[in-house]
């Protein structure tokens, strides 16, 4: 079950500059990361010029959706909307194919089945009419 | 050589539960007592340095306190503040900017509870945070993330992390103004606290108390005049690594390692020197990750260290020996009350939970969630 419910959404992203190609590409069920042409590296969440060498000559792709589980954990105690309806859920950070870490809901996973190292892959939601978050569940393909 | 710097008054607020206080008077409490343990007077004091909710916190204290400091510091890095503060201020003293040196905190954290509580407390994210809050990310959900890949990493478990809580709260049952005191918590107890943000409960998480407390630091030629003998900054060190979880890359391993090192390397010392360790446990896993990072104990044995009693009153490494922000005191964050009784210690006034003949003591500062830390060496 998804931790999200179109009840409160006071907390949704304020989409800025750097990130509204993310968001805009989520909307057509694409992750979009950022690839450094000049030292070659990946990094999310997006920033204009490269933190590692500070280059701007910076692209944006999509990545292929898949990862493992980094770590974990399951809420159990928010106060706030609207998680407090979705009690207990999964927060993770999972490591994708393309070396970046991301922060995400684990969906369609019971926290007793959910372990660090599990193949999980991207799903998207439907929030509000700019807003498609995605989430990730246990892959049913392998992560590459 | 440059002079060196010394700690030559402490003093707290009242703390625990004190709803009829201002956060500004239990500044001003502590600030007091700190000052008439050091002999000083109010006009002694050019340099300030505290950190607040916002940039105007230290103007308002200034104003408040009636004082008009040649040298002013708010630096704010969370919980690893008040120890990055004593670098600051040492490095203050030591070029002549300011010649006696206040940090003071207060706080309301306990009567503030509910107010800072609401519901609508939980704000749109903006900038990288819309990466993370979105998705319901708690404060005590960021240590857990931490823990849980510590306990896959090295088989860390759950008893382990209690026996962290367990240690502080035998801590406090030695200390008479412990939040804790005459409330023992056995293994069991904590095992079956409610679960906050798998795999933390209840028992694994900070106290929020009332409270305050100051520390007056000036050049050993200054304290020569003074009241008490001085208790000598011998080294510090300040680190920094994220913000957002997925941006540490070293999880679980913690930039303490980088601040103590270098405040060991200034103290010329290495960690079996270190006769008393307070170090921030606002999270039971915060102990077990600064006693790996600060060299107490290899990577990964940490829950083992804890286990044998070695940080309990009698062990090798007597560790928040008032009973820390776990058992004792935790006004919203522990920096100045680590330190002050880190000062308790060296001077022999510890009362019943008194560490024998104390020579050094380690205060380690964190702050953010597991992003900052302040590492500061004192001895006699």
């Amino acid at each position: 079950m998804s931790a999200h419910k179109a009840t409160a959404w006071g907390y949704l992203p304020v989409i800025d500059a750097e990130s509204a190609p993310f968001w805009a590409g989520a909307q057509r069920h694409k992750f979009l990361f950022r690839h450094c042409n000049h030292c070659g590296r990946n990094h999310f969440y997006p920033r204009h010029a490269c933190p590692a060498c500070w280059s701007d000559n910076c692209e944006w792709r999509a990545a292929a959706g898949t990862g493992r589980v980094f770590s974990y954990t399951v809420i159990h105690q928010n106060d706030n909307l609207p998680f407090r309806d979705v009690l207990p859920y999964i927060v993770a950070l999972i490591d994708l194919s393309e070396g970046i870490r991301v922060t995400t809901n684990i969906v369609e996973c019971t926290p007793e089945t959910v372990h660090v190292g599990m193949p999980v892959e991207v799903v998207y939601e439907a929030i509000t009419d700019t807003v498609t978050l995605p989430q990730f569940r246990p892959a049913l393909r392998a992560a590459s | 050589m440059a002079q060196r710097i010394c700690i030559v008054g402490i003093g707290e607020s009242a703390c625990g539960h004190v709803p009829d206080t201002t956060a500004l008077q239990l500044h001003q409490q502590a600030a007091h007592a700190a000052l008439t343990d050091a002999g000083l007077a109010p006009h002694d004091i050019d340099g300030l340095f505290s950190c607040g909710d916002d940039w105007t916190h230290p103007l308002q204290l200034a104003e408040y306190l009636g004082l008009h400091p040649a040298h002013i510091d708010s630096t704010q890095l969370g919980g690893a503040s008040w120890e990055i503060f004593v670098a600051h201020a040492a490095a203050a003293l030591q070029t002549g900017r300011c010649t006696a040196a206040l940090l003071v905190h207060g706080s309301r954290a306990r009567s503030d509870l509910r107010q800072q509580r609401r519901p609508d407390a939980w704000r749109a994210p903006r900038g990288p945070q819309q990466f993370e809050s979105a998705y319901g990310l708690t404060l005590i959900g960021k240590f857990a993330l931490a823990a849980r890949r510590h306990m896959h990493e090295y088989g860390t478990t759950s008893r382990q992390l209690a026996a962290v809580a367990v240690t502080a709260n035998r801590w406090a049952q030695r200390n008479p103004n412990a939040f804790h005191h005459g409330t023992p918590l056995r293994v069991e107890d904590a095992l079956r606290s409610p679960m906050i943000a798998d795999p933390l409960r209840r028992a694994d998480c900070c106290l929020r108390t009332d409270g305050g407390g100051a520390v007056i630091l000036t050049t050993e030629e200054r304290a020569r005049d003074l009241r008490r003998a001085p208790i000598f900054v011998l080294g510090a060190g300040e680190a920094v690594s994220h913000l957002h979880m997925s941006q540490w890359a070293e999880m679980p391993e913690m930039v303490a390692k980088d601040s103590a090192r270098r405040a060991f390397e200034e103290a010329g010392i290495a960690p079996p020197d270190v006769d008393v360790l307070q170090v921030y446990d606002a999270f039971t896993i915060m102990v077990l990750l600064s006693l790996e990072a600060m060299g107490f104990c290899g990577r990964g044995e940490s829950g083992w260290f804890v286990e044998s009693g070695a940080l309990a009153p009698g062990g090798a490494l007597p560790t928040n020996t008032d009973g820390g922000a776990l058992a004792a005191n935790h006004p919203g964050v522990r920096g100045v009350l680590s330190q002050i009784e880190a000062v308790r210690q060296l001077r022999g006034e510890g009362g019943d939970r008194q560490v024998p003949d104390a020579q050094v003591a380690v205060c380690n500062g964190i702050g953010g969630y597991l992003s900052a830390c302040g590492t500061v060496v004192l001895g006699r």
